[in-house]
């Protein structure tokens, strides 16, 4: 079965990798009471990883707008691609609204964020008390929903794994199972 | 003649050798903040609390004279927790030093609009001669003073134990102000 593009899948996965890690630093940071200096680093931390995948969601979504993925196989029921495709648009919407919820909210609260500590990234709004509690709450909802997606994601790559056997989720993996075994 | 109005009349005349009368703030128009950086993230901090008094006399600004009162419990970096935290011993320590101050030793003319001011600076017990350059000029019938007072936060015990790392928070702090006061 034909492979996704090797952009697409190094994107992919990094992407992954840092929503995850930087979804559970954000659940620990904000567990940490009161103010210490491993809290503001993890703060930071949590920023720049949010930042970088705005990034590299950008560079991934101008990707799929100029190659096209591998069409699924006739053998899978139409209603399961309609709900792929339902859920991979939320995705990419979620990977936009998460960081730039986060963005903003940062900047509600008056804290500019500098990429990496070097690069101050532009303050589009000012400091806003009020508009803080409302931008604090979508972001950490926009979290939730976005948790919510990937564990379905995750279950249907499952599914076609173990269920189906049909090949669909290894189009996506950065290297190739044993055939016999998966297919 | 009585002795307690032989005092008064004693004071009154000292009070007009003095210079001009100390001049009223306007508390709306007013501002004291504390400019740091934290991981190089620029983060301003109001003082919510304080008061300034100022005799000036444009026609002999030498004889001028200027005090300032911060309360330390009213820095806000807009968030409940935080407030409570830069509160405690570490930073602050507003039990036991619940007022930061500014007393002038000297006020000299410096250009048209300019004066140079010197004086002493005591913050949570620690005093330190600092002098800053001030600008005045008038704005709808009141006198507009304007001016940063660039510290280090260090020299004054502002974060002890781990917070002496200025990689998490910088040394330096700029004391920014903006005082409007009128007769």
């Amino acid at each position: 079965m034909q492979r996704y593009s090797l952009p697409a899948i190094v994107l992919h996965w990094l992407i992954a990798i840092l929503i995850v890690g930087t979804f559970t630093l954000g659940l620990v940071m904000t567990d940490i009471p009161g103010l210490t200096p491993t809290k503001l680093r993890y703060f930071s931390w949590h920023k720049w990883a949010g930042v970088t995948v705005l990034g590299l969601a950008t560079l991934r979504l101008l990707w799929r707008l100029r190659s096209r993925p591998p069409a699924y196989p006739g053998s899978m029921p139409r209603w399961q691609g309609r709900a792929a495709h339902a859920l991979h648009g939320l995705l990419y919407l979620l990977m936009f609204a998460v960081p730039l919820s986060g963005y903003f909210y940062s900047l509600a609260a008056g804290v500019p964020v500098v990429y990496f500590g070097l690069f101050a990234l532009p303050v589009l709004i000012d400091a806003d008390p009020a508009l803080k509690p409302v931008l604090g709450a979508l972001h950490y909802w926009l979290n939730m929903g976005l948790a919510a997606l990937v564990a379905l994601h995750v279950l249907a790559a499952l599914k076609h794994v173990v269920l189906d056997r049909d090949g669909i989720m290894q189009r996506m993996l950065p290297f190739r199972l044993n055939k016999k075994e998966f297919q | 003649m009585k002795p307690v109005r032989a005092l008064l009349l004693a004071s009154l005349f000292a009070s007009a050798l003095a210079g001009a009368a100390v001049l009223k703030t306007d508390p709306a128009k007013s501002s004291v903040a504390a400019v740091f950086k934290q991981m190089n993230v620029p983060v301003e901090a109001k003082f919510t609390t304080f008061s300034a008094s100022i005799d000036y006399d444009a026609a002999r600004p030498e004889a001028s004279r200027a005090t300032v009162d911060i309360a330390t419990a009213s820095m806000d970096l807009g968030d409940a927790e935080y407030n409570r935290e830069i509160a405690k011993k570490e930073w602050f320590n507003t039990a036991q030093f619940p007022k930061a101050s500014f007393v002038s030793t000297s006020i000299k003319p410096a250009g048209p609009g300019k004066l140079n001011v010197a004086g002493k600076l005591t913050i949570k017990g620690k005093s330190a001669d600092v002098n800053f350059p001030l600008t005045v000029k008038t704005e709808g019938g009141k006198t507009l003073f304007e001016g940063q007072l660039p510290i280090h936060r260090l020299a004054f015990n502002i974060g002890e134990g781990e917070w002496k790392d200025t990689s998490m928070v910088a040394d330096e702090v700029v004391i920014k102000f903006r005082v409007s006061a009128g007769k």
